[in-house]
């Protein structure tokens, strides 16, 4: 019989390879995004991907052109407009599930929003298409536009917020709630004054990710957003995103072209992480304030 | 625990229009969610449930997906999110035990896993179908097939699924590990006929909500399971998955509309019964679970 | 001087019927429930005007939830039901039609645990005193001023209005809690053992605070150290629990109820506490 201490032994080295390759994984993925792009990056050279006439990739550099100024205002377009719409939406929602909510709606509320957090964003861009599109279509212009897409991420992000938001609200210390109501404080002023302001990390953190969520969407803009590249000039136009762009033209995409596509997924994945490491060095900091 | 909440009492001037804006607003925000929720719902439902017969979902489809079922996409997607759990479930398991259990002696390696893990939860899906092509595609030489999807889709699961199996762990009482050390138990004993059948509800809550994220990702398997429509005869074949079926109905095949709406309910259907079933195991352990004392 | 009272085990009807002038409030047949389960039942009690009242007794005898009663907050426990007849200064306030935010204007509340909100100093006083129509700049100010340094804690910080209330020791929490309430200019201070989070020393002057408000606002207080009741209080009451269920055992003024206590229990109570 093997000895227990050898057993143990042997399990807690397994443990270690597999929690060391999970924890291994960002590097590999970080290497080969990055060797992918090096190709491109040592072509095309960094500088180009600004000041090039137009995004007409080709399998070498000398022959493209490869702008993708336009894809990425497309993409904070699309993100920013997003973010705005849904943020007030999403705490006015996450307000109504913690303060007004009458008791027997505040359950079925919050599994609506549940519901809505889990549907997948290819059906969200399936709705998109054949839904809103021809209503959007009928303002003008072809439907899928800009607009489509910002309406649609708004969709997406609004469950991921309110959820978030909510759960910032719920921890707030009921202490500081009893307080203001002794003080014969409105409900109102007790929510900005006092709720909002103690919940104010988690809302943060909220936006932060539904920001990160709109920015690295794919399939909902791909499929309401019309794809054509250009600088937007209105709402109603339709325009293509950084992420688009990597899902139409990867399936083809050879040599140089292939690795300006990496390049551009690189450039999102630093944006998105950026956005989530800042959450996350913020949520420490402002918890550390709180708590004395 | 007591509940407060602020006071919806009546009140003056200037307080009081503030008051009834506010939750006027509030309403209005929830009325808002409410009727997008129902309109994505009804119009779903409505063009999507008649299409759901047996046939549907047990013949071929055809004419590019315009006629016919989802029996290969079915199959595919079944396959995918099979390899997807063959390879992150181990290696999930791994290292959420490594994390919960050993979060003492392993603490410099338990940072360095859970910093990765929440960066790598944040990365867009997108990118790991870059990553996917790349590593799994070409790099190892797979190239489109279910094999190199359904890799791709469990290196994008194991960040929620690590962190949900170690929520399962860590749920069991300390008690139980104590009483197993005090009477000298191995920890691999411990683990096997104590932990790990005390968390299984958990650790089942865990995988099922890693299921869900994986049936419901699409940008991830573009380039790296492939479209082709055909019933896989091996991993190694290409195959076309729900989500994207989905997305290729409703873009590239005119006419597709209606069967798109119906290959949605059948994946919003999966979604739901792999929800409700997370719902039932978690409601049913806490029933189980030892209050505090 | 106010005419000494009855205990309150004669007949409370009688008290009401001619105490209504030094009585700020009165209590007739009070019952609070949770949940269909008692707290406590018919309690009938007058507190005098301008004096400071002790509610005194073992925990869980339903001595917090009768405070929460005089100003409501029971409204916003789920489940919490109070019957029975309050009035504070002759209004009652178990009337629905009651605004609630005017009351707890009028009613002040001090808690277990100090509860500044995580805003500054300043904001802590402000907010409150804006809300109920305070607004302009230099009586806002004024208003700050005179409140902290009436709680002893201007010197300590008018150098740092702005700083986080929560910063400040526990004591001094407490003391801004008090200044807080005091903003509102309330006509009754309700105080839920103020001193039982706080070191013997910041107690000691919290106690001392209370004891300067006598003569302006009414005060009840529930504590749970006797020897606090014993010092500061004008009238004691005692609560005693029976099956889970509290009552108001005796009431009387501070120097007889410690000295010659009239029931049983609460002569078991008083020298079991004393050793």
């Amino acid at each position: 019989m093997i000895s227990p201490q050898r057993v143990d032994a042997t399990l807690l080295a397994a443990l270690r390879i597999s929690a060391g390759l999970a924890g291994v994984l960002l590097l590999i993925i970080i290497f080969f995004m990055a060797a992918e792009s090096w190709a491109g990056l040592r072509d095309i050279g960094a500088l180009r991907f600004v000041p090039d006439a137009s995004w007409h990739p080709e399998q070498t550099a000398a022959n493209g052109s490869f702008r993708i100024t336009a894809m990425v205002a497309a993409t904070l377009a699309a993100t920013a407009g997003a973010v705005v719409l849904a943020t007030p939406l999403a705490i006015g929602a996450a307000l109504f599930l913690r303060f007004y909510a009458p008791p027997g709606l505040a359950g079925p509320f919050k599994r609506i929003v549940e519901l809505l957090a889990g549907v997948p964003s290819v059906v969200y861009g399936f709705w998109g298409l054949v839904v809103l599109v021809p209503l959007l279509a009928t303002l003008g212009g072809p439907g899928q536009s800009l607009l489509a897409g910002i309406l649609i991420l708004t969709l997406m992000i609004l469950p991921t917020i309110t959820l978030l938001a909510h759960a910032a609200l719920v921890s707030v210390p009921p202490a500081y709630l009893q307080a203001a109501a002794a003080l014969g404080m409105s409900r109102w002023t007790t929510i900005r004054s006092v709720a909002l302001p103690a919940a104010r990390g988690g809302l943060f953190t909220g936006i932060v990710l539904g920001t990160g969520r709109a920015a690295g969407e794919t399939m909902a803009v791909l499929m309401v957003c019309g794809n054509i590249v250009q600088l937007p000039d209105s709402l109603l136009a339709p325009v293509r995103t950084l992420t688009a762009n990597i899902a139409l033209e990867m399936a083809y995409a050879l040599g140089d072209h292939r690795a300006a596509l990496f390049v551009s997924g690189l450039v999102l994945m630093l944006l998105v992480t950026g956005l989530v490491l800042a959450v996350a060095r913020l949520d420490a900091s402002s918890g550390r304030f709180r708590h004395g | 625990m007591d509940d407060w909440l602020p006071a919806s009492g009546r009140t003056r001037g200037r307080t009081a229009a503030a008051d009834r804006t506010a939750a006027g607003a509030a309403w209005m925000c929830a009325v808002i969610v409410t009727l997008a929720f129902g309109w994505i719902a009804a119009d779903l439902l409505w063009h999507g449930l008649s299409r759901l017969t047996p046939g549907f979902l047990f013949e071929m489809p055809q004419l590019s997906g315009r006629a016919g079922g989802l029996a290969s996409i079915i199959v595919s997607t079944l396959a995918i999110l099979a390899i997807c759990l063959a390879a992150a479930v181990p290696i999930g398991l791994g290292a959420a035990i490594l994390l919960a259990e050993y979060s003492r002696s392993d603490r410099r390696l338990g940072r360095f896993v859970r910093r990765s893990l929440d960066v790598l939860a944040g990365v867009p899906s997108i990118v790991f179908g870059l990553f996917g092509n790349a590593f799994f595609c070409v790099y190892l030489g797979m190239g489109f097939s279910l094999l190199a999807g359904g890799l791709t889709l469990a290196c994008m699961v194991l960040p929620l699924l690590i962190r949900s199996l170690e929520q399962g762990l860590r749920e069991v009482p300390d008690d139980w590990r104590n009483a197993a050390a005090a009477l000298g138990m191995s920890k691999a004993a411990t683990l096997r006929s104590i932990l790990l059948p005390a968390a299984l509800p958990g650790l089942v809550v865990g995988l099922v909500l890693g299921m869900g994220r994986a049936l419901a990702e699409t940008a991830a398997l573009l380039f790296t399971s492939g479209y082709v429509m055909r019933m896989p005869g091996s991993v190694m074949d290409s195959g076309r998955a729900l989500s994207i079926h989905i997305f290729d109905l409703s873009m590239n095949v005119p006419g597709g509309t209606g069967n798109a709406y119906g290959a949605a309910v059948v994946l919003l259907l999966m979604l739901l019964t792999v929800n409700l079933l997370a719902l039932a195991i978690a409601r049913r352990w806490q029933l189980t679970q030892p209050g505090p004392l | 001087m106010t005419p000494p009272l009855l205990p309150m085990r004669h007949a409370p009807s009688a008290l009401l019927a001619n105490g209504s002038e030094q009585h700020a409030i009165e209590l007739r047949n009070l019952c609070v429930c949770y949940h269909g389960k008692r707290a406590f039942r018919d309690i009938s009690l007058a507190v005098p005007r301008g004096e400071i009242t002790a509610l005194i007794g073992p925990s869980g005898c339903g001595k917090s939830s009768l405070l929460q009663c005089l100003n409501r907050l029971t409204d916003m426990i789920p489940g919490c039901h109070v019957e029975g007849d309050v009035r504070v200064e002759g209004l009652n306030i178990m009337d629905p039609a009651q605004d609630l935010l005017t009351l707890r204007r009028h009613v002040g509340m001090l808690f277990q645990r100090p509860n500044p909100f995580p805003l500054s100093i300043r904001r802590n006083i402000e907010l409150p005193l804006r809300e109920h129509g305070v607004i302009r700049k230099p009586e806002l100010r004024a208003r700050i001023e005179q409140v902290l340094d009436d709680v002893g804690l201007w010197d300590e910080v008018r150098d740092r209005l702005d700083s986080p209330a929560l910063a400040l020791s526990g004591g001094q929490q407490q003391r801004l809690c008090l200044a807080r309430a005091l903003a509102l200019a309330p006509r009754v201070l309700l105080m839920d053992e103020p001193c039982s989070a706080l070191d013997p020393l910041a107690s000691a002057k919290i106690e001392e605070l209370i004891v300067r408000l006598r003569g302006q606002y009414t005060v009840l207080i529930v504590t749970h150290n006797l020897g606090q009741a014993r010092r500061i209080a004008d009238h004691t009451g005692f609560f005693w629990t029976e099956d889970g269920i509290g009552r108001l055992v005796e009431f009387a003024p501070t120097h007889t109820l410690f000295n010659q206590p009239q029931d049983p229990r609460t002569r078991a109570y008083i020298r079991g506490e004393r050793g």
